[in-house]
């Protein structure tokens, strides 16, 4: 099995997005390639506890972002590799994020106040892209 | 979608008490529904409603499509495990499964011999004998070998510990994935709930105050943290659940469908947890004349 799924009950993020986070995220640090097949949803079932139709709509969700396809009767496999061109883009974004917080400083904020404005901003950008 | 437990203005009433009132409510198909409340809120009088151990004094309840308590042959579309997950205890496992073959056209002995086996159950053993997780085991493997398309769980995992506990929510799991039943299940533990329902309703004081997907409920409520604020300020399409108040902060926890656009507000995400907590203190609080003790009503 190339991944295995955890839950954090306490985290108010629901348990699918967890899922499919988990993906995204092994994805990118190129833990999980093209070809690689996800556990079934028996086996994530079997060993978290979890509603299946929690797992069905995790992969359901990748499948409409284009990542993974279901082939009936096998299994759900990872179809893109997204590691490679994502981490291209690590470097202008972490350039673009150097220069932003730059700015931050000129403009008087300390570190926490930094922290805090970035962490509430990401924070409203992912609900108002969840919602 | 259709729904495989309806209830319309459904009640039961013991002498003078209410035990369950107007209680309107349509489970699709295919959840896994969990249902909470404190106790006497009653959770098992609506489950003793749906496989017809009481019939309603009022109102109706439509279970597969059938009145429970006037069409016995559809019980056998329905798995019961009642609370405390009672066995035989003079009686082996072995005899359990065949009683059930006895008891039931649909009996699938091929599914109750292999879940026993994986569950390392001595069928000479008599169930007085086993441990409260075997024990449970054992009643739940009872009620799917009939192959229901409907499993009604009344506080399941209450009395077990938490390995048994997590051990037989796998095994509930494994036979929603394989089989596609649905489930019906009370309990306390919402850690428990969060983890297995995709469907929530909650009971309080006889009523249904809240039921609906846990993704839905979910998304639409929310925890605000800003300054002090008049409740009247706010937008219609926002409904308090519960407000704190210090002179200078509110804290309220809301229900809304749209988004929350006032940037004095600090917007928290919450659990499951945090949704039951709310809407239960709000029933036990803020509602003189309303509270649980109080249920001789209309």
């Amino acid at each position: 099995m190339v991944i295995e799924f955890h839950l954090n009950v306490r985290s108010g993020v629901s348990p699918y997005l967890q899922l499919v986070h988990q993906v995204r995220q092994a994805m990118r640090l190129g833990l999980v390639r093209e070809g690689d097949q996800l556990p079934t949803v028996k086996d994530v079932v079997s060993r978290l506890a979890i509603n299946p139709n929690t797992v069905l709509k995790a992969y359901r969700e990748l499948e409409h972002a284009g990542l993974v396809a279901a082939r009936p009767g096998v299994g759900t496999f990872v179809t893109t590799t997204l590691s490679d061109a994502s981490l291209a883009a690590h470097g202008p974004l972490r350039r673009d994020l150097q220069r932003w917080i730059a700015k931050a400083r000129q403009a008087g904020l300390d570190d926490e106040s930094i922290e805090a404005l970035f962490g509430d901003t990401f924070r409203s950008a992912t609900e108002a892209g969840v919602a | 979608m259709t729904a495989v437990l309806q209830a319309r203005g459904l009640g039961k009433r013991y002498r003078r008490r209410w035990a369950l009132s107007e209680c309107t409510l349509a489970i699709p198909a295919g959840r896994v529904v969990g249902l909470v409340g404190p106790n006497g809120a009653g959770k098992t009088t609506l489950l003793h409603l749906a496989v017809g151990l009481l019939s309603p004094s009022a109102g109706a309840i439509e279970v597969l499509g059938g009145q429970p308590d006037s069409d016995p042959r559809h019980l056998g579309r329905v798995g019961f495990v009642a609370q405390e997950t009672p066995t035989y205890s003079a009686l082996t496992v072995a005899d359990h499964l065949r009683l059930g073959a006895h008891l039931n056209p649909g009996w699938d002995s091929q599914l109750a011999g292999s879940r026993i086996e994986q569950l390392g159950l001595d069928p000479a053993q008599r169930a007085g004998k086993l441990s409260g997780g075997q024990r449970a085991q054992l009643a739940l493997t009872l009620a799917i070998a009939k192959r229901p398309e409907l499993l009604l769980l009344d506080e399941p995992v209450a009395s077990l510990d938490p390995l048994a506990r997590r051990e037989f929510l796998q095994g509930l799991m494994e036979v929603v994935a394989e089989h596609g039943v649905s489930v019906v299940l009370s309990s306390h533990l919402v850690a428990d709930l969060e983890r297995v329902c995709d469907h929530l309703v909650i009971l309080v004081a006889s009523r249904v105050r809240l039921a609906g997907d846990v993704d839905d409920l979910l998304a639409s409520h929310h925890l605000l943290i800003g300054p002090r604020r008049d409740l009247a300020t706010l937008p219609d399409n926002q409904q308090v659940i519960s407000a704190r108040h210090t002179d200078r902060q509110s804290t309220l926890f809301i229900r809304t469908d749209a988004p929350i656009l006032d940037p004095s507000w600090t917007v928290e995400q919450v659990s499951l947890e945090d949704i039951v907590l709310a809407y239960m203190s709000q029933a036990a609080g803020t509602r003189p004349g309303r509270g649980p003790g109080l249920g001789v009503q209309r």
